[in-house]
């Protein structure tokens, strides 16, 4: 007699590696200081390009526009650290509430219509708060950016230092709270109800999902989690530009899940690892032609066909038999 | 006022020709192409090079943009695009943005990012004003004679899905391309001669339109927005219903950019969003389109 | 028998007009507690559109539903699950992502009310495991339950259709052509299921196959071209001479032509 409910359960256990990746992330700082920066970096957009896989990859929701609720997080936090008070973690969760709401609002355009409705509405979106950004710049530094962000100490104790070796930690540690939280989300029942409205929308609600209520919901937690990782951005770096908003941050993030795998978490990370690297190889060789190389990667990619060529479980006979994590 | 609804109208005209190859793209092949920019840049660089290094007059620019990127589109449909019909909607943007991406970085690597300019023919310099004060009608040359050829060219359009053969089978294949291969219609040939002709029209537009939306690498990004505004409200059943939206939005830009000036292209993004949420099938379309 | 008291789904002067085509004109229903009810039809006459109508995928131009007395006629299609009207399709619509076994635990989840739980693991109930497992088991789905959706063979995917409806634990159920398509061979599995399926809970059957017809139904409605032709018991509608004009050339034969036609 199978056993039904160990299946169920193995997909959501840990994997020895996974303890691996994390403790070697966290241990990356320490072992190899002047890369710590990069670390911070790559530890934000992964937490970007999480949120994303969200409604994309979980939900199947196209947004081309995720950058909205990143930039918009960003400038969130740098506001608040120069107008309110600078400590990082209450500026960070002012940020992630206010984001979250932006994208509890903004849900609402993406409930009806085909996916290229989806695209141009999330598109627009994106664009909208880029002219408002750019207009309002009394408040935002317009063109020049948010400048002369100083933030306090994390929780306290942990002052920024000139290497971002705490940047880093800060940025991973967030990253891990809200990994953690997206984990338990994505293997729960409501994890399922969601790549159950991505697979069938129309058998979901037959069988007593309500899919509107799951995408408005899905919406705002992933723009909530996006705009953490814009306010990481401000508060590490002490600066807001426009360029958060800008149609390459959302490009490059669809770029990110299609390398990594869209509906697994990890591919978000890895899509993160291997974009940064390769933008900061890339960029040495050819400074300005940056864009040439991922136009060639995508177009690349998208004609040899990203299933088959970026999903290394279904490369021995995946019937079931892997499981992702 | 009235200046304000002519600019309006020669804006919106250039934006429909540019974009109507889009609208018949993805409505026909089903296939989102937002790369479709650079067919425009393309043109508009190369009737700069053809009039600057080649002494070749404007009007004669306008037909050789249209046949040239007309004929690369051809070739990339056949090419690259062809493989791409059949994959999911996402992959399709993607591998157009790349596109996109590519033609971008290569007109800044081999001609600089500096703003390009067309040095107009004496004829078409100049403006008419009829009428005074706050009713005046300011005519620009220029753009009375984008009217003129857009106008043309729609007719023409018009003429060409609805009279020929070519324009019947074309429908039929929007309609239903199985149904269409299944009468014997060369749905892979139609699928050519559209993509190339809308490229080309895309090239024509670019030619024409280099004047008034300037030129320079980032054009094909710059203005994705619009061409994909004019589709999505417009629909991609019927001519009619992109020139419309096209219209609507030439209009309302150059109107929002002159009375509310600090929002800018903040009342376009705003609007399209509106009337997206209300018809997600685009205002225009008929019961049935896409 | 008879009586407004027994009827536990009443549709009154439905009508869906979709531009100038009317595909529902003016149809009553009436489903008894505990019935075997057929709507039979040539194809195009408005069956699935009617089922389309009752669970509220489609909302009627004009006409009335209620179920167990409520007025559903405006209620949004996943609250009539909630209340136990429950429909399979005619095409599959299953999540081909899924597992069979995940898709029944989510069914059963939900069902449970576990839908929005975000942070146990989907399995984490043993009752949902279990319950889940029962299914899997009734509908010999077992030793596929593991595999992902989209590569099971058509009749295991047309089990797992039926399977999933059952899951929702449905008080009121909408079969659309349940075997259409399916093979000869895999249709004894699934014929032996609808029989067996209890006998509180009110069956709606949409069925071309005239020998499963007239086998399972207590009680038959006629649609043609979206009108009510008539209604009855079997004998009724066998003997009925407009009923019989209607299938000149259909014959009581099985008809696989029908497998892959959507009647609209």
């Amino acid at each position: 007699m199978m056993d039904f409910q160990s299946t169920l359960l193995a997909k959501a256990r840990w994997r020895p590696w996974e303890f691996v990746v994390w403790l070697a992330a966290f241990a990356l700082p320490l072992l190899w200081p002047s890369r710590a920066l990069m670390v911070n970096e790559i530890a934000i957009v992964a937490l970007f390009a999480m949120s994303l896989d969200l409604i994309l990859g979980y939900t199947g929701i196209v947004s081309l526009g995720h950058a909205a609720f990143f930039g918009f997080g960003a400038y969130v936090a740098a506001l608040f650290a120069k107008l309110v008070m600078p400590d990082p973690t209450v500026g960070l969760v002012v940020a992630i509430v206010l984001s979250g709401l932006l994208g509890a609002v903004a849900s609402v355009t993406i409930l009806r219509g085909t996916d290229l409705t989806r695209l141009m509405v999330t598109l627009g979106t994106a664009l909208l708060l880029l002219e408002l950004a750019n207009k309002l710049d009394w408040l935002t530094g317009g063109a020049d950016g948010l400048q002369g962000v100083t933030m306090g100490p994390v929780l306290g104790f942990f002052d920024f230092d000139l290497y971002g070796r705490v940047a880093a930690w800060y940025s991973l540690a967030v990253m891990l709270l809200l990994f953690l939280f997206m984990r338990r989300l994505v293997h729960s029942p409501f994890g399922a109800t969601l790549k159950a409205v991505r697979d069938n929308r129309l058998r979901a609600m037959a069988i007593g999902i309500p899919v509107m209520s799951r995408l408005s919901v899905i919406y705002t937690v992933a723009a909530a989690i996006a705009g953490a990782a814009g306010a990481l951005l401000a508060q590490t770096t002490g600066f807001a530009s426009l360029d958060v908003l800008a149609f390459d941050r959302s490009a490059d993030l669809v770029v990110m899940l299609v390398i990594g795998g869209v509906g697994w978490l990890y591919g978000g990370i890895v899509g993160a690892i291997i974009f940064k690297v390769l933008q900061d190889t890339l960029s040495t060789v050819t400074p300005q032609y940056w864009m040439f190389w991922i136009g060639l990667i995508l177009v690349l990619l998208m004609l040899i066909g990203r299933d088959r060529l970026f999903k290394p479980w279904t490369w021995f006979g995946g019937a079931g038999k892997a499981v992702k994590p | 006022m009235l200046t304000i609804l002519f600019d309006g109208i020669a804006y919106g005209m250039l934006l429909f020709v540019l974009a109507v190859g889009l609208a018949v793209t993805l409505g026909l092949m089903n296939f989102i192409n937002l790369a479709h920019g650079a067919f425009a840049m393309a043109g508009g660089y190369l009737t700069v090079f053809a009039m600057q290094k080649l002494g070749i007059p404007f009007l004669l620019c306008l037909p050789l943009a249209f046949i040239v990127v007309g004929a690369v589109g051809a070739l990339l449909e056949r090419t690259l695009y062809r493989p791409m019909y059949a994959k999911p909607h996402l992959d399709q943007v993607l591998f157009s943005i790349g596109l996109a991406f590519m033609a971008v970085a290569a007109v800044d690597f081999f001609v600089g990012s500096s703003q390009q300019n067309i040095q107009l023919p004496e004829w078409l310099r100049g403006r008419t004003e009829i009428g005074d004060g706050a009713l005046m009608l300011g005519m620009g040359h220029y753009r009375l004679f984008i009217i003129a050829i857009c106008a043309l060219l729609t007719v023409v359009l018009q003429l060409i899905l609805s009279k020929t053969s070519f324009g019947a089978r074309l429908r039929a294949a929007v309609d239903d391309p199985r149904v269409a291969a299944g009468l014997g219609i060369n749905v892979n040939v139609v699928f050519l001669l559209t993509f190339a002709v809308g490229s080309g029209l895309a090239g024509l537009g670019g030619a024409l339109g280099a004047e008034i939306l300037g030129l320079d690498p980032t054009f094909p990004l710059k203005y994705m927005i619009y061409f994909l505004i004019v589709v999505s409200v417009g629909g991609t059943s019927s001519i009619t219903g992109p020139l419309l939206a096209a219209l609507l939005l030439g209009i309302a830009d150059v109107a929002g950019k002159y009375f509310i000036p600090k929002m800018g292209a903040f009342t376009v993004y705003l609007l399209m969003i509106l009337i997206l949420m209300w018809r997600p099938q685009g205002l225009f379309t008929r019961k049935g389109g896409r | 028998m008879t009586g407004a008291k027994d009827s536990v789904l009443s549709a009154s002067g439905l009508v869906m007009r979709f531009g100038g085509i009317t595909a529902t004109n003016n149809v009553s229903l009436e489903l008894r507690r505990g019935a075997r009810h057929a709507l039979i039809g040539p194809n195009g006459a408005g069956k699935t559109t009617l089922i389309n109508l009752l669970t509220g995928v489609l909302t009627p131009t004009a006409g009335t539903i209620v179920l167990e007395g409520e007025d559903i006629t405006r209620l949004a299609p996943h609250r009539r699950v909630a209340r136990g009207m429950v429909r399979t399709f005619q095409i599959n619509q299953l999540f081909d992502s899924m597992t069979p076994l995940e898709t029944l635990a989510l069914v059963v989840s939900q069902q449970a009310g576990l839908g929005a739980q975000w942070w146990k693991p989907l399995g984490a109930s043993s009752q949902v495991a279990e319950r889940a497992g029962q299914l899997l088991e009734h509908f010999r789905l077992g030793d596929v339950a593991r595999q992902q959706t989209r590569h099971l063979a058509y009749g295991k995917r047309r089990l797992l259709e039926i399977a999933i409806a059952l899951a929702c634990e449905p008080r009121v159920l909408l079969l659309d052509e349940p075997v259409a398509g399916v093979p000869a061979g895999e249709r004894e599995e699934l014929l032996e299921t609808v029989a067996a399926l209890p006998a509180d809970v009110s069956v709606l059957l949409i069925e071309h196959d005239m020998d499963l017809v007239f086998s399972f139904a207590d009680r038959m409605t006629v649609l043609v071209n979206g009108t009510l032709l008539t209604e009855g018991n079997p004998d009724e509608i066998a003997n009925d001479p407009r009923v019989k004009e209607v299938y000149l050339g259909h014959g009581a034969v099985e008809s696989e032509a029908q497998g892959g036609a959507a009647n609209v």
